[in-house]
């Protein structure tokens, strides 16, 4: 399979790799994607008290492409807000690595971790409202 | 001494021509280049006599009589031909055929092909080891059952089945034996006088010579009936029609007469450097050896390193060639199905990689290989969550994925 | 020992531009192309170098092209993958088919397919008028060869397929003898399958391909791995395929000056062969430029092919894939000759090593031969 250098570089360089404490009532923790399937991403965001994202971790269990997806979301997360976070899209993920179509799904995945880590952090701060 | 890379070692896909075979083959497609069945002229007497010779050299390595010997274009010919052949030649008996789910797709799709044609077959599960259970082959066999198909060597695990005793069950109950030993010759003692076996496929590339050539063994004693497969000019008796490649028969002729004559020490070579490879790799944590260790080539190892997805593995060690699955289902991303057949699950299936060793692997080879193996899977682990659940006490198997 | 080869319808000897391709393949690069690390990869993608060549050669697409372990195994997949696919149907191919044709059409047959014949003219030409009254029976393939192995009689495929399409029958040519020899091209032609061989064209034994409209419904015949789009499984023969491409490759040059040359040692050859008495079958009609197919009356063939081998001409009597027996060639039978004399044929086939002077000195040899078979002949009677 021929890799392109962008998934090349992530895969050999990986950025943000890590785990954030998941307790921290502001970190936002995803995790997708199913080992039977060959895919589990697992995607970390920490906000400060503005609600901007300052910190962004990963760990993936996948391909090159997968580990390529989640390791340059964790580069674009950082700095931006919730909304502006969920709004990034897995056909961006894929162009800007030039996935080919057998690996569009791993781009899919990394857009359902952010999801799914913006969804936990906001339902960790409206639990803090309500408490 | 450095090491070149990417290191070879994925020897039962392919194994690279001995330079003494390229050697005797190299006269035969410049001087010696006649057609073996042209009878009026030197040219074809040459060829002719070269192609004897030959035969003769790989009904030595199985003790078999050389007009037992019938040259094919490889392995999965041999095996269409001696399933496909036999199983409509006795078709009058029975329609019922026996092989096992571990099979190379070189038997699994013919027998598949008999399926659509109105045959029946049971693909045996084999053990956890990869090895058959003798008393379920018993069980499988039918009043109807004329052909039975198992493989002497697996290609991805390595193990060695027991073929005498299937054999004897076999000729019990009249069942035309087929064994596949693409992968045991020059690796196990194959004697055809003593084996209970009726017809058994070989291939030369598996074995240091050349690719597109192969040969099946056809008992003569009792005599084995086939329908030609491949028909036309009636070359090999009329079971195998085509001009014979020269160059690649002496090639093949002269790979197993080198397998002959040097098995026994080079396998006593390769099980030490196989002992240190696996010496090697066990130092790493969960890592679980695919297939019976004991009833097995030691050509072969495969491993499964668990909470390391396979592909990006295959990525991570890109310095040396190995397989993971098979070499012929690998252009797939489906995890092995002969893994699968064992009772792996998914994701170990997915991790696992095929070491094999041969005829040019070193020493240092090996040791670069153990250094490598132990340094992507401790990157890859550092990157894979579930190595961080396995570290937090976190039971895998009762996680619930959210599903995708 | 023979030492002038004149049997280049049997097979060629490898030209060192091909051989010089094939050696990596035979040491270094060793991979199998199925892998994919960076052995297997060299080897995939130097097989499909050589399809591209394969298909340049014939004016095909390198997707049309299937390899295989040679025309044998091509044809045998043409007939089988092809009418065996339809269920049972008529098959109809000519009388002057190479065993690799018709007798898996004639296992078919057996199977419950029905078999019709073309029948050849006297000059060995498929009689195309017959072609249209047997394709009013459902018919699943017609297969015609473009050159004749043993007359070198050309046929006219283009003209039969263009019947056969109108009755919407798929057209396969056998074109092992064509090619090198003429030009072939595969779109003017307007077949669906054709057969090709690597030996035949100064390429390694162990290869050859099906050149296959990809519109064409075909299972396999060798099942297994799924090589070839699944339609040719077994490990692919890399080094062999590699010469095959290369020497496709060399092909465009040599038939620029070749045919011509070979013509003209034939017209030589064969002036000498008429006076010697000989009986030169197909000669009034379009033939390979290569190819003499004769006899003589009252003289045994075997004999004198032994005589002239020994004298160290190579040469055929009948095709090389039948030689194991002798009886009189069935090309020649379904052109109407006599059996005694069919008996006797003797097949010439030019080459790229043949030179003027060789021509000279086979006559030569040959007239002696013969005046020294018929004395013995004299005396015996």
């Amino acid at each position: 399979m021929a890799y392109s250098d962008k998934v090349l570089d992530h895969y050999e360089n990986p950025r943000n790799v890590g785990s954030l404490d998941k307790n921290d009532p502001h970190v936002g923790t995803g995790m997708v994607g199913a080992p039977a399937c060959g895919d589990v991403m697992k995607l970390q965001i920490k906000v400060n008290d503005s609600g901007i994202i300052e910190d962004a971790k990963f760990k993936t269990y996948g391909c090159g492409s997968a580990i390529a997806s989640s390791s340059l979301v964790t580069e674009w997360l950082k700095g931006k807000s919730l909304d502006e976070a969920a709004q990034i899209k897995n056909s961006a993920i894929a162009e800007e690595l030039a996935l080919p179509p057998v690996k569009i799904h791993c781009s899919v995945l990394a857009e359902d971790a952010i999801k799914a880590a913006v969804a936990d952090l906001k339902s960790k701060q409206s639990d803090k409202e309500v408490a | 001494m450095t090491v070149k890379t990417p290191i070879y070692l994925d020897y039962s896909a392919t194994t690279p021509v001995d330079p003494r075979v390229a050697e005797k083959m190299i006269p035969y497609i410049t001087e010696f280049f006649g057609n073996p069945a042209s009878r009026s002229h030197s040219f074809g007497w040459t060829a002719e006599k070269a192609v004897e010779n030959a035969r003769e050299e790989v009904a030595k390595l199985v003790n078999a009589d050389p007009r037992e010997i019938v040259w094919t274009s490889g392995a999965t010919e041999s095996n269409n031909l001696a399933i496909k052949g036999a199983a409509h030649f006795y078709s009058g008996k029975g329609k019922h055929i026996i092989t096992v789910m571990t099979e190379h797709k070189a038997v699994i799709d013919p027998v598949r092909e008999l399926e659509r044609e109105g045959f029946e077959a049971t693909f045996l599960q084999p053990e956890p080891n990869g090895l058959v259970d003798i008393e379920k082959f018993k069980a499988a066999i039918r009043p109807d059952t004329v052909l039975a198909s198992v493989m002497f060597v697996n290609n991805e695990i390595g193990v060695i089945q027991d073929i005498e005793a299937i054999g004897n069950i076999c000729r019990e109950h009249g069942i035309i034996f087929h064994v596949d030993a693409a992968q045991a010759t020059g690796k196990v003692a194959i004697d055809l006088e003593k084996l209970p076996v009726d017809l058994m496929s070989f291939s030369a590339h598996k074995t240091y010579g050349p690719k597109g050539i192969g040969a099946l063994y056809v008992r003569r004693k009792p005599r084995v009936r086939l329908e030609a497969q491949m028909h036309g000019g009636g070359h090999e008796r009329g079971l195998r029609s085509g001009t014979l490649a020269t160059h690649q028969i002496v090639g093949m002729g002269e790979a197993f007469r080198i397998a002959r004559e040097e098995m026994e020490l080079e396998n006593a070579r390769i099980r030490r450097l196989r002992d240190r490879l696996l010496a090697g790799l066990q130092e790493i944590d969960e890592v679980y050896v695919n297939g019976d260790l004991k009833q097995r080539v030691p050509h072969n190892l495969n491993i499964s390193f668990n909470f390391v997805e396979g592909e990006s593995l295959i990525m991570a060690v890109k310095d040396i060639a190995v397989s993971s699955g098979s070499a012929c289902t690998s252009a797939s991303l489906e995890p092995s199905y002969v893994l699968r057949a064992l009772g792996r699950s998914d994701e170990l299936a997915h991790s696992s990689i095929r070491f094999s060793i041969g005829r040019f692997t070193t020493e240092e080879d090996v040791d670069y290989t153990v250094a490598l193996m132990k340094s992507k899977i401790g990157k890859l682990r550092e990157l894979s969550p579930l190595w961080e659940m396995h570290q937090e006490g976190i039971d895998l198997s009762k996680v619930e994925w959210a599903a995708h | 020992m023979s030492s002038t080869y004149f049997d280049h319808n049997a097979t060629t000897a490898l030209d060192s531009r091909v051989l010089e391709s094939m050696l990596p393949f035979m040491t270094a690069q060793h991979g199998n192309p199925t892998s994919r690390h960076s052995f297997g990869r060299h080897a995939r993608s130097a097989i499909e170098r050589a399809r591209e060549q394969v298909a340049d050669a014939v004016n095909a697409h390198p997707s049309q092209v299937i390899f295989t372990s040679g025309g044998t195994e091509a044809n045998n997949l043409a007939v089988t993958g092809i009418a065996g696919r339809y269920g049972a149907s008529q098959i109809v191919v000519s009388d002057i088919e190479h065993p690799c044709i018709s007798r898996p059409a004639q296992a078919l047959q057996q199977r419950g397919w029905k078999l019709a014949v073309l029948p050849v003219d006297r000059h060995g030409v498929v009689q195309e008028s017959g072609v249209e009254e047997l394709l009013r029976t459902e018919t699943s393939l017609l297969s015609v060869m473009l050159a004749n192995n043993e007359t070198g009689v050309l046929q006219k495929v283009a003209g039969i397929a263009a019947i056969a399409r109108k009755h919407g029958v798929t057209v396969h040519t056998d074109a092992v003898q064509a090619l090198g020899k003429m030009r072939v091209d595969f779109a003017e032609l307007n077949v669906h399958a054709m057969t090709l061989s690597s030996h035949k064209i100064n390429g390694p034994q162990g290869a050859g391909a099906l050149i296959l409209d990809k519109r064409i419904d075909i299972e396999p015949v060798i099942h297994g791995g799924g090589q070839e789009k699944g339609l040719r499984s077994g490990t692919e023969n890399v080094a062999a395929i590699v010469g095959f491409g290369a020497a496709c490759e060399l092909l465009n040059a040599r038939l620029l000056q070749e045919p011509g040359r070979i013509r003209q040692m034939r017209e030589h050859l064969e002036t000498g062969l008429k006076k010697l008495g000989a009986v030169i079958f197909g000669a009034e009609v379009e033939r390979l430029p290569n190819t003499s197919f004769f006899a003589f009356n009252e003289i045994e063939g075997e004999t004198l092919v032994m005589a002239l081998d020994r004298k160290g001409f190579a040469v055929a009597s009948g095709s090389a894939c039948s030689s194991d027996s002798s009886e009189p060639s069935a090309v020649l039978l379904a052109m109407g000759v006599e059996a005694d004399l069919a008996k006797g044929a003797i097949r010439t086939s030019l080459g790229a090593g043949n030179s003027a002077e060789q021509i000279d000195s086979f006559l030569a040899v040959l007239a002696g031969e013969i005046a020294r078979l018929r004395h013995l002949t004299a005396v015996a009677v």
